[in-house]
């Protein structure tokens, strides 16, 4: 199936060069859990911090799971702050 | 002891300066700052007094911390009745300028009455003076700052000045110093204006000498450092990205505020985030961020320099405008951006340049022009109001025209000048307001994060961020993530927040650092710098008492409980968008739990029980 997969701040280098916006699409198995794009795309676990899919946030324990759809949009952040 | 013991009292009136010492029994309930500068300010103000009258009193501040080697340790505070709320006001600022005033010898400046005539205090170390401003009345914070260090021949005096919006009234100026950093909030510049008062210039060449026990401070600060250093946030996230990292964090979240709250998510938020500051412009080549830049002392550098494209449209013909200048915070971005619809990194980078220019809070404002887009295009701000110009959502020529009429006072500026309440009440539709105790929102959605809707409505200065940052544990997971559409805990949260920011603002330092210290990490600092044995709990204690005396200020100028609401449309009108879509806010769920936890009655009066627990 396909998905969104979008890296943010620091991680953003670790997607594709040819990538918009921060975002690329790519093919992943039906079964395939955020942590198995996470390795995919070489983001070092702890980096991996906020973990959103469509906006809600994927607890540490869910992101072994599959719980990716078709289309879903999987938002990655390093741990970040702002105000 | 971190305190100089010493406060310059100035009687604009009278044009009279005195000395007194720090009252150091305050000092030891309220530490400095925001605490204890409003302790003065409830003592000697009376609350039902005219914000822009000379019964207010305008103090600028500094914290037991400020001058010293801390990391961050530059803050200094306005505190003061705000013309906009109604309410205390108290509005924080970085730059320079508050470790000069400390390091000239001062904790605190009291500014009482109003000048005759426009006036400005030099402070050189131990020799005060007020000297006549007839010859920067009238110019924007930029151009009084050049002439005054023209006139000092002193490069290093560091100078925190009113522009022009709060010469004339706006009722959200801010105070500026270092050219870009400013008090921002609740219309504080326009107190200072109301008094005749241009600007405090500074020059200190004591420093700040009498730690208590200078080794153990050494050691205390160092190990601050370190943990700066190696948290992820403070040591490579905001220097790289500033908090415009959050662009992007809360709009995938679904809690951005969009074109005047009407929306959950802004369809160009990544065209304006942190990230595309970064990217090379199609037009140039180069990026809007030029570099990243540091207040005293700060081993953060979270603050954004940036440059816009000399062709573009807002500064084509303006060669002022090309140099690298104080860049878009997360707060200016999403005002002056996503609520207005507007993608243009570069008008909104430019708009951001003029509220420094002249003074103006980058929130309010861009607050205040949406709600005129959207009454706008209800047809009831017409093209005759505006002097012709199109407020339509997105339209960045109207953003910049809203700037430069605010900035000077003139045309359709008067009524944005006003704020977003009292322009929606002028049109009939005070619905429309996205305010709380008249004061407009900052950069989150409260329909997506639940807490930040009571942080809102509970805050003592009207909706602010900076009051209780629930968006950290809600949306970042710092110190730990909680779900941010329930409702649980919310109550606990808003309150641990509220009073621990408390601390934080009273200390002299910058509350970013929390993004990766906790008051367990603020205590040894302090407490090495000065007597009174400060502990986490003293602080967390301290934290409770400014708020309940910043509570019972308000309750007394007529601000109770029935005002801590929010608009309609975050109460009744569902999110449009992202993980909220369906959701309105509950504050109605949460406000009871907070007023129980915080000892008050069911109608939010803080109870004499609390007050004596707290020694209020
Ligand atoms: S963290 Fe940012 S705002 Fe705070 S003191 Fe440092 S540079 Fe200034």
């Amino acid at each position: 199936m396909k998905i969104t997969l979008k890296l943010f701040a620091t991680l953003g280098d670790l997607l594709p060069a040819e990538s918009r916006e921060n975002a690329t699409v790519v093919e992943v198995p039906d079964d395939a859990t955020p942590n198995q794009v996470i390795d995919m795309f070489k983001v070092p676990r702890p980096m991996a911090h906020l973990v959103l899919i469509n906006g809600g946030y994927v607890a540490p324990e869910r992101r072994e799971q599959p719980v990716l759809a078709e289309n879903d949009v999987l938002a990655i952040w390093p741990p970040v702050a702002g105000g | 002891m971190a305190w100089t013991n010493k406060v310059m009292r100035v009687n604009l009136t009278e044009g009279k300066i005195t000395e007194e010492p720090l009252n150091m029994e305050w000092a030891q309930q309220y530490l400095g700052q925001r605490g204890l500068a409003t302790k003065y300010l409830v003592e000697e103000v009376d609350p039902t007094c005219d914000a822009l009258g000379p019964d207010n009193k305008f103090i600028v501040t500094t914290g037991p911390l400020t001058g010293t080697m801390a990391s961050t340790g530059g803050r200094y505070s306005v505190v003061t009745k705000s013309p906009l709320t109604g309410t205390v006001a108290c509005s924080n600022s970085g730059g320079y300028f508050g470790a000069e005033l400390k390091a000239a010898g001062w904790d605190m400046i009291i500014f009482e009455g109003k000048s005759p005539k426009p006036v400005y205090l030099y402070v050189h170390d131990d020799s005060v003076q007020l000297m006549d401003a007839g010859d920067i009345w009238g110019k924007s914070v930029w151009e009084a700052d050049e002439i005054l260090h023209k006139k000092h021949q002193d490069a290093l005096i560091k100078i925190a000045l009113v522009g022009r919006s709060a010469e004339n009234g706006c009722l959200y100026s801010a105070v500026v110093n270092d050219l870009h950093r400013a008090a921002g909030r609740s219309g504080v510049g326009t107190v200072m204006a109301s008094k005749n008062l241009k600007a405090v210039v500074a020059r200190g060449t004591k420093g700040v000498g009498n730690i208590k026990d200078p080794m153990r401070f050494l050691q205390a600060t160092e190990e601050g450092k370190r943990v700066l250093r190696e948290n992820a946030v403070t040591g490579e996230g905001l220097p790289k990205y500033g908090t415009q990292v959050l662009m992007n964090v809360i709009n995938e979240s679904g809690a951005m505020p969009t074109r005047n709250m009407r929306e959950t998510q802004f369809e160009g938020a990544h065209k304006i985030s942190g990230e595309a500051m970064h990217e090379p412009r199609a037009s140039d080549g180069q990026p809007n961020l030029t570099t990243n830049a540091a207040c005293f002392g700060c081993t953060i550098a979270c603050g954004r320099i940036s440059t816009v494209d000399q062709g573009h449209f807002t500064i084509k013909n303006k060669p002022e405008y090309w140099k690298a200048s104080g860049g878009l915070e997360y707060e200016a971005a999403w005002s002056l951006g996503s609520d207005n619809g507007v993608d243009d990194l570069d008008a909104i980078t430019y708009a951001n340049f003029v509220c420094n220019e002249d003074g103006i809070d980058p929130i309010s404002f861009g607050a205040t022009v949406a709600a005129a887009m959207e009454l706008y295009e209800m047809g009831v701000i017409t093209n005759e109001h505006t002097g012709g110009m199109a407020y339509n959502f997105g339209s960045a020529e109207a953003l910049v025209h809203g700037v430069e009429m605010v900035a000077a006072g003139e045309g359709f500026g008067r009524d944005l000048a006003l704020g977003s309440r009292r322009m929606c009440e002028k049109y009939g539709h005070p619905e429309l307001s996205m305010t709380v105790k008249s004061q407009e929102f900052p950069a989150y959605d409260p329909r997506g994060i639940q807490g930040m809707g009571l942080a809102y409505a509970t805050s003592n200065r009207g909706a602010c961020h900076l009051r209780g940052y629930t968006v950290a544990s809600e949306i970042l997971g710092i110190p730990e993530k909680t779900d941010p559409l329930a409702t649980e805990g919310k109550a606990e949260l808003v309150k641990a927040f509220q009073d621990a920011t408390a601390a934080f603002d009273s200390s002299g330092l910058c509350v970013f650092t929390s993004f990766a210290w906790t008051l367990d990490d603020v205590a040894p600092q302090l407490d090495a710098a000065c007597e009174g044995g400060w502990t986490t709990e003293k602080l967390v204690e301290l934290g409770e008492r400014i708020w309940n005396m910043e509570r019972e200020f308000n309750r007394l100028a007529g601000v109770t409980g029935k005002d801590d609401t929010l608009p309609k449309r975050l109460l009744e009108e569902a999110a449009n968008a992202g993980p909220a879509q369906g959701k309105v806010n509950e504050l109605g769920k949460m406000l009871p739990e907070y007023y129980k936890i915080r000892g008050w009655t069911a109608d939010g009066v803080v109870t004499d029980e609390t007050k004596q627990r707290l020694g209020l």
